[in-house]
């Protein structure tokens, strides 16, 4: 379960986050949606712990344990996975390197045994299948030359390997066709699970008609708004943020 | 707020160089001081012929006559070559003629540094794992080579110089000083005076050296100048790869090693040269460390010849060094692959020459410079085109990645075209370790040291890739630690 307290965060000297509230319980899909500059990115970077993003006030746990102090690896040992809204690209490490890396870092971490190589290649080839990824893909240096659909993929190929147990994607959809946004969708979706908690950032509504949330909220303003169920989101869809902005926020308090 | 901040951890620092031990060896020295007394000393000990002698005290002549340069972007205090020892040498019978006779001592300091010198152990390792010949020189004198029956039967001559001065006096007063004349510069004339040991190779005509040979270097007594000298003959059609790694202990003096080296390719030949360079950098405050003024030059005397150089330098306070190629023969062929990595106070100005002199020759340069902490590297290379040298091909790539704020990276390339047909290609990057590569590579669970150690292993992955198979995982390993402390 993610609890998240009054979360205050300020990017610079401007604050972005003002008091956000939300819990997320084991094994449900939570939605975040709002406007631009509403501060959905800089809730997965402060989730994670990215510096320059750090909380002035407020708490974040996740299973019951605080991870603002913790430093970005040691929240990935726990289980925390930001899918980024523009992978990096990082020359002249081929992406099994990288993940392979990852994996065990985070494995050594929690006192467990690296992975063996054949197991890790094994479970390579079956996560590249399920995503329709070409295997050779995974040889080339991380995302270097990829196109935006093959980032993503990417990013969800990596989730599947590192199996983490609080799952943020941060505008998955953005720059992928119709086709691209299925085979991520359904990746994603065969990573639900009773254990597995995921925070789905998104600006469009397209997105959840093929991850089917549990709850919708709106951020807005660098506080969640208004929350609901799925039908939420069709609701935005249809009449836009309008209401949750700042001007209409203060004129209704 | 960073990520990348520029402090420099010195104790982590000093903790990362695992070859600081010093070994308590029984050691020979020569008096202190340099003089034509002890050119002729150093050269009664190696039982040399008359002719050597000339020739180290003609270079001896030379360099009194010679003043240090002081062109180089580097600033050290300057040597008291009138403090230093020019020849140390561990006590032992005079020539052991097997292992069994070597001081037990100095061959565990080898095992220390995971060196194998026994055969059968080389043999023993995992199967398949190719042979590896080793030189094993200590201070001034090398004291064991390996596999030398088994190269003996493919023809090929290893050893050391010395040695090598006693029993193919001829093959060496052809070759020596040939490609770096007495008198190329102010090191290369104290090294010709004062050379004590290193090593020889000579591959006869058509053949293919069985085993990858290696040298490795060690400094360990104190106040003492290292000055190996390296000769390495591939004859026509032939082919050998070398590499040289190179330790040294912790101590807070500055240690001068001033080496030449010198190769000749003659029609047809090739002759790899990897280096794993990894003397003692010197504490984060530049106290101490290893003065690496060293001069190398490979001479692609015969058509169709190549040479390579590949060199990771992650040692060293000050490094002054600039493998190069003089490609006379047609179609000859020049590489320079270079890593370059310093942190705290190192000084690193070094590069490469490619001179073509021959129709068609060509050469290849990419150089990777990783700059942290409060270290400065230069990239300073020359590409020149002879007026008769038509058909040249060129290409060079400058990469700099500057970790933290308080390093520097400059790149000096000095391009001379002397004819209208020569194809010159230069490219050149600056980057700084960027912010979102450490943080997406910490999200997924790596330690911010462990992020810069991928990272930067990626961005020198064109030049690894040069390496011999068992010299890149060292290596790899190597750039890892060399940068432990360089971030937060």
């Amino acid at each position: 379960m993610l609890n998240i307290s009054n979360l205050h965060v300020s990017v610079g000297e401007k604050p972005i986050l003002k008091g956000l509230t939300l819990d997320v319980p084991a094994g449900e899909v939570h939605a975040v949606m709002g406007p631009n500059g509403a501060g959905k990115s800089t809730l997965g970077y402060a989730l994670s712990g990215r510096p320059g993003y750090e909380a002035s006030e407020g708490v974040v746990r996740w299973r019951g344990e605080n991870l603002l102090p913790l430093d970005p690896a040691e929240r990935a040992a726990m289980g925390v996975y930001l899918s980024f809204q523009y992978p990096i690209e990082i020359p002249g490490v081929p992406a099994l390197t990288f993940i392979r890396t990852a994996v065990n870092a985070q494995r050594r971490r929690r006192g467990e045994d690296e992975i063996s190589a054949p197991d890790f290649l094994k479970r390579a080839r079956a996560a590249a299948t399920a995503l329709r990824m070409d295997f050779d893909m995974l040889k080339r240096p991380l995302n270097v030359g990829f196109s935006g659909g093959e980032k993503k993929r990417m990013e969800i190929l990596q989730a599947v390997l590192l199996e983490p147990s609080l799952l943020i994607l941060d505008e998955t959809d953005s720059g992928l066709d119709i086709d691209a946004l299925r085979i991520v969708a359904d990746g994603v979706n065969a990573l639900r699970g009773p254990d597995r908690s995921m925070l789905v950032i998104t600006h469009y509504q397209r997105l959840l008609d093929y991850i089917k949330p549990d709850r919708v909220h709106v951020l807005a303003a660098g506080r969640i708004v208004a929350s609901g169920g799925p039908e939420l989101a069709l609701e935005l869809e249809k009449d836009g943020y309008d209401k949750y902005l700042p001007a209409d926020l203060e004129s209704a308090a | 707020m960073g990520a990348v901040r520029e402090t420099i951890d010195a104790v982590a620092a000093l903790e990362a160089y695992e070859h600081g031990f010093v070994s308590d060896i029984e050691t020979e020295f020569a008096p202190k001081g340099l003089n034509a007394d002890i050119v002729r000393f150093i050269s009664h000990k190696k039982g040399e012929p008359q002719w050597m002698l000339d020739w180290r005290l003609a270079a001896f002549e030379r360099w009194q006559a010679m003043e240090e340069p002081t062109w180089a972007a580097v600033k050290y205090t300057p040597v008291d070559y009138q403090d230093l020892h020019y020849y140390a040498a561990p006590k032992q019978k005079e020539g052991p003629k097997s292992l069994d006779e070597v001081d037990p001592e100095l061959l565990a300091v080898y095992a220390k540094l995971g060196i194998p010198l026994k055969e059968q152990e080389v043999l023993a390792g995992v199967q398949g794992a190719p042979k590896v010949a080793v030189d094993a020189v200590f201070d001034s004198v090398s004291v064991v080579t390996t596999f030398k029956a088994e190269l003996a039967k493919a023809g090929v001559i290893f050893m050391p110089i010395s040695e090598a001065l006693r029993e193919y006096p001829d093959l060496v007063r052809q070759y020596l000083g040939t490609v770096v004349p007495v008198s190329d510069n102010y090191f290369a004339a104290l090294n010709s005076a004062v050379f004590s040991d290193g090593s020889f190779v000579y591959v006869p005509p058509g053949v293919r050296c069985p085993m990858e040979l290696s040298t490795y270097f060690r400094i360990n007594a104190s106040n003492t100048g290292q000055f190996e000298r390296t000769l390495i003959i591939a004859d026509r059609g032939a082919y050998v790869s070398y590499l040289e790694g190179c330790t040294a202990p912790m101590r807070d003096e500055n240690q001068l090693h001033a080496a030449v080296v010198e190769l000749v390719a003659l029609d047809d030949a090739e002759i790899k040269y990897s280096t794993v360079q990894n003397w003692y950098p010197g504490d984060a405050e530049g106290k101490g460390g290893i003065y690496n003024f060293v001069t190398k030059r490979a001479d692609c005397r015969g058509d169709r010849s190549k040479v390579s150089w590949t060199q990771v330098e992650t040692g060293s306070a000050v490094t002054w060094k600039y493998p190069s190629c003089i490609l006379k023969g047609e179609e000859s062929s020049g590489e320079f692959y270079s890593i370059a990595i310093t942190n705290g106070r190192q000084q690193a100005d070094t590069g490469t020459k490619m001179v073509h002199l021959g129709k068609n020759s060509k050469s290849r340069i990419i150089a990777k410079a990783v700059s942290a902490g409060r270290s400065d590297s230069t990239y300073r290379g020359l590409v020149s085109v002879h007026p008769k040298a038509t058909g040249v091909r060129n290409f060079t790539q400058c990469d700099s990645l500057l970790i933290g704020k308080e390093c520097g990276s400059h790149t000096i390339p000095y391009i001379e075209a002397r004819n209208g047909f020569a194809q010159l290609e230069h490219e050149a990057t600056t980057t700084r370790l960027s912010e979102d590569q450490l943080f997406y590579a910490q999200q997924r669970g790596l330690s911010e040291e462990e992020a810069v150690a991928l990272l930067v292993n990626g961005f020198v992955r064109d030049v690894l890739q040069e390496l011999p198979m068992e010299f890149a995982v060292e290596a790899q390993k190597l750039v890892a630690i060399s940068l432990e402390g360089s971030v937060g």
